[in-house]
């Protein structure tokens, strides 16, 4: 029963660091399925949201704002803002004056995007860490108190919940409106859907702008759910997210999901029964095996090679 | 030489290549000729090593070939070009002559950094080799040009040099006339015709330039939807009713 | 005017303030566990607004500077009618020697600092060279290279620390070492594609930084190992003090007083020797048959294919030789430093490897080179701005790619001479 309890407990934890991670990994895998680049600065923006959402809930309480949801939601808009613009901005500076060319250049541009943006927050915010208010207290208790207790908090519910919210949203967006249609062709194939008059560049720009609010949203989250931030917390987490993306198969938006689910899970087993500082080692070790024996990642379309 | 028995490729829900039989003797120009999308690529690329056929076998001079990787296949003797060229674009002419020499690397790469004369000797006949096959397509003056900034007709008859230096028994063309103009062609013609006579290779074409293909061919075999609708010579092709009526359903 | 060009204008005017004024105008400052906001000065302030203005003026007249910027001379193509072939080679060699040459005798003349720092350069254009044949000849992707340097340089501290072997032993071991690391990671994920080999890399890269971090009883965890010993020359130390058994001191020898700079410039000696080695060796590769298959399976691994060239084989050789250097230069950092931690083998480390290679021009060597000199020394020279050395490095590396994705020192074909030799 103890163990049942403790096994539990580290697939909730596994879980809500999962759909954390399948948050920013939407964001590389609609931009790869649209221009086949790894959006290097992808971790970056998730940063800058934490920031942005750190700095709004610390305005508001400056000005004496304190109810909750008011100050969640307020938070919730201002990352989204910073960051989507973010995203857009990034596109446009360091990626559409490269695109098409060999695919190395894209990429090493995203990675200079990517050092900048670490840097600018770093000169602005310094490079400590700040503490992040943990507004949603408390929790579910499970188990005796004497042996093992399982704790499922109100910050993990609210996760899974977010995140729920927002993976419908965007598959609904995807599936039903003009834009997402039109995100779909364009994924399908670039240049025929120029050819049918889709504004490709403006269906690029949206798609780092969903992928930047998601990352926003994620931000916002793990900041909550961690408890601290600093500048260089973009960057792990971005590559987690990616070799989520990738695990799941790249370019696929439920492989997304799944692989930050399953990562996540991989994750939190490595830290509650061997040791938690392997536990990047496991991610990364899972990754390479996966790609082994299903180089298209779990629900990636296999490809015939064009010859 | 080469043997294509029962041949069958499914991508998918999709036959692509079905029941395809054909055959190619020594110093024999075949030709496989089919309206577009009736499977000729695919049954180049099975062939080739580059698909893993689902069905049928394929021997090269006795030997099952099927499924073999596909440099190795390269390396028994029989190489192909593509249908859409497929050169080191960035390299130099010569360059891209050179690389096609280069099957054994792994055994001389200590001789190569120390430069034993065995290694030198084996650099320059590769070197005489590429001269050779430049001045044979009258590329010789452009050695030093960038591959991909030759024209188009220049390109293709370095990718058939490029082949040769391997010196093969049996070369595989896909379209090689295609985008080629009336006097390009004709050179092309007699290139193909020359390889057989002078070089004793046989050559296995794809080609839609039907004046080419019955003017060179000593067999053809006509494909269509992926299964084999007729073969026999030029002469036997021209008067098939099944071909005529697949020729001109398509037209 | 356009009324649309306005609005367009207008709105990425708008942008430039989201994404700066919250991040740069705001601060925040943490006092204890409470977390307080201030605003930042007045000039920070002005600059966003200055910021927007001029992201506004720009897009306004965007056609009209771009124009003008297209027509620099510095961004054309090089129109330069080129030089006889043989002739351009005989003084490209005559400079490479002279350059040599001067590095020879140049830590004679200079401060203990420049020699330091120069026996740094070098490291970086050993790697440079390394990742150059990996990523600039053979075009595969690889993020993760600073592990085989780490592994060069682990290979050393632990053999010294715990077998006492030597530098000059420890060189080719760390080097080979770093190899077989490459082989063995190579074989498995060499047939993937491009992008995911970048990633497999970077994953790598972290997984064996972590091990460092967290194998604490063999390699010291987060305090890294020290002590590692300097080379040698023919058993003699350049210490003070003898350390090593049958070893004798470098002064005591030729009965010249000690001085620390000794130490130094022999260890900027080695380095130099080490990285002309690493140079001619990669040059000879390059015009080997294994050299030109690397390039043939970066520009078509389809014709390459076709044409009996084994995948695997050619890019598990680009991969391991690439290693082997960076190993290589491992050994060289550690003898240098004397100490050694996971610090010094982030991702950004091979962040800067790949922009040296990117810099230079992939595949050019005197490129690769120029652009670990200046990658290196240009942060020292701005010391007073070294806050935002690693700013302006992100920022260099997107422009560079933007305006001038082919490096400095594009690569240049060799010249082979056909006619002559019927």
């Amino acid at each position: 029963m103890q163990d049942l309890l403790y096994f539990s407990q580290q697939l909730i934890n596994g879980l809500t660091i999962g759909s954390t991670y399948a948050l920013i990994a939407i964001g590389y895998t609609m931009v790869y399925g649209i221009i086949g680049m790894i959006n290097f600065a992808h971790g970056e923006i998730y940063m800058i949201g934490a920031y942005t959402a750190l700095i709004a809930i610390t305005g508001l309480a400056t000005l004496g704002i304190t109810w909750l949801p008011l100050v969640l939601i307020v938070a919730l808009i201002c990352a989204m803002i910073v960051a989507s613009s973010m995203g857009w901005a990034v596109e446009r500076v360091a990626y559409r004056p490269v695109r098409g060319k060999h695919r190395l250049i894209p990429l090493i541009s995203a990675i200079g995007m990517s050092i900048f943006l670490q840097n600018y927050v770093h000169l602005a915010q310094g490079s400590r860490n700040i503490g992040f208010p943990a507004l949603i207290q408390g929790g579910f208790l499970f188990g005796s108190p004497d042996t093992f207790q399982m704790s499922l908090s109100y910050m993990q519910i609210t996760i899974f919940i977010t995140t729920l919210i927002c993976m419908s949203a965007l598959t609904l967006f995807i599936s039903r409106s003009r834009i997402g249609r039109a995100c779909r062709a364009v994924s399908q194939d670039l240049g025929m859907a120029n050819l049918l008059g889709i504004d490709t560049n403006r269906i690029i720009s949206a798609t780092f702008v969903i992928g930047a609010a998601l990352a926003a949203v994620a931000g916002l989250l793990l900041g909550m759910y961690y408890g601290s931030i600093d500048p260089l917390f973009g960057f792990i987490a971005g590559l987690k997210a990616f070799t989520a993306a990738v695990l799941g198969g790249i370019g696929s938006i439920p492989g997304a999901m799944l692989g930050g689910l399953i990562l996540g899970v991989a994750e939190s087993l490595t830290s509650g029964y061997l040791s938690g500082e392997y536990k990047d080692v496991v991610s990364f070790s899972l990754l390479i095996l996966i790609l082994l024996f299903k180089p298209t990642g779990l629900l990636g379309k296999p490809e015939v090679e064009k010859i | 030489m080469l043997e294509v028995k029962n041949l069958s490729m499914r991508f998918g829900g999709l036959l692509a290549v079905d029941q395809v039989t054909l055959d190619v003797k020594e110093r024999e120009i075949v030709s496989i000729i089919g309206p577009n999308g009736a499977g000729k690529t695919t049954v180049f690329n099975c062939i080739s090593g580059f698909y893993r056929p689902t069905g049928g076998k394929i021997l090269f001079r006795g030997q099952e070939i099927q499924g073999k990787p596909d440099y190795k296949i390269s390396r028994l003797g029989m190489v192909r070009t593509f249908q859409h060229v497929r050169l080191f674009n960035s390299m130099t002419v010569v360059e891209n002559l050179l690389v096609a020499q280069h099957r054994h690397l792994n055994t001389n790469l200590l001789a190569g950094l120390v430069r034993t004369p065995d290694y030198r000797a084996r650099e320059k006949k590769s070197l005489e080799r590429a001269r050779y096959w430049l001045e044979r397509v009258g590329l010789i003056d452009l050695a030093n040009r960038e591959a991909g900034n030759l024209a188009y007709g220049q390109q293709r008859r370095l990718e058939i040099a490029r082949c040769m230096v391997t010196e093969p028994t049996l070369l595989m063309l896909d379209e090689p006339a295609a985008g080629l103009n009336p006097a390009e062609t004709r050179d092309l013609d007699q290139l193909i015709v020359s390889l057989k006579e002078d070089y004793n290779v046989s050559v296995l074409l794809i080609e839609h330039d039907m004046s080419l293909v019955m003017g060179i061919s000593d067999r053809i075999n006509v494909i269509n939807q992926g299964r084999p609708l007729a073969s026999g010579t030029p002469e036997e092709i021209r008067q098939n009713d099944d071909v005529i009526k697949a020729y001109l359903g398509e037209a | 005017m356009a009324a649309h060009k306005i609005k367009h204008a207008l709105f990425c005017a708008l942008i430039t303030l989201i994404i700066s004024y919250p991040i740069l105008g705001l601060n925040l400052e943490a006092q204890g566990i409470n977390v307080t906001l201030s605003g930042a000065d007045a000039g920070t302030l002005m600059l966003v607004f200055l910021a927007a203005v001029l992201v506004f003026l720009f897009q306004l007249f965007r056609d009209h500077i771009m124009g003008k910027v297209r027509a620099l001379p510095f961004l054309q193509p090089s129109q330069r009618e080129a030089m006889a072939e043989n002739k351009r080679a005989r003084i490209e060699s005559w400079v490479i020697t002279g350059i040599v040459v001067l590095a020879l005798f140049w830590p004679f003349f200079v401060s203990r600092g420049a020699v330091d720092l120069a026996t740094l350069v070098l490291i970086y254009i050993m790697l440079g060279l390394g990742l150059n044949v990996v990523v600039g000849l053979a075009g595969l992707l690889d993020l993760g290279y600073v592990a085989f340097y780490a592994v060069g340089a682990y290979t050393f501290a632990l053999l010294s620390q715990y077998v006492g072997i030597s530098f000059w032993m420890s060189l080719p071991i760390g080097a080979c070492l770093a190899a077989l690391f490459g082989l063995v990671l190579g074989f498995p994920v060499l047939r993937l594609r491009g992008d995911y080999l970048a990633i497999v890399t970077l994953g790598f890269g972290e997984i064996i930084r972590i091990l460092l971090n967290n194998w604490t009883s063999l390699t010291g965890g987060p305090n890294g190992i020290g002590g590692i010993p300097e080379p040698t020359l023919f058993g003699m130390e350049f210490g003070r003090r003898v350390k090593g058994e049958g070893n004798t001191s470098f002064h005591e020898t030729f009965g010249i007083a000690y001085s620390s700079e000794h130490k130094v410039i022999f260890l900027y000696l080695i380095a130099l020797l080490l990285a002309v080695f690493t140079a001619l060796v990669i040059r000879r590769l390059m015009r080997m048959p294994v050299g030109r298959a690397w390039e043939a399976l970066r520009e078509d691994e389809i014709a390459a294919r076709s044409l009996g060239l084994s995948r695997t084989a050619v890019k598990l050789s680009a991969f391991t030789i690439g290693a082997f250097f960076a190993g290589f230069a491992g050994t060289v950092f550690a003898s240098k430093q004397g100490f050694i931690s996971p610090e010094s083998f982030v991702f950004l480390e091979s962040a800067i490897v790949l922009a040296i290679v990117v810099l230079g021009g992939m595949g050019s060597q005197i490129g690769v080179i120029l652009a670990a000199t200046a990658v290196t020394i240009l942060p020292e020279l701005a010391r007073e701005f070294s806050e935002y050395r690693m700013l302006v490095f992100g920022a260099a590396m997107v422009l560079m790619m933007i305006w001038r994705p082919q490096g400095l020192m594009p690569m240049r074909r060799m010249h082979i001479e056909l006619k002559g030799q019927e």
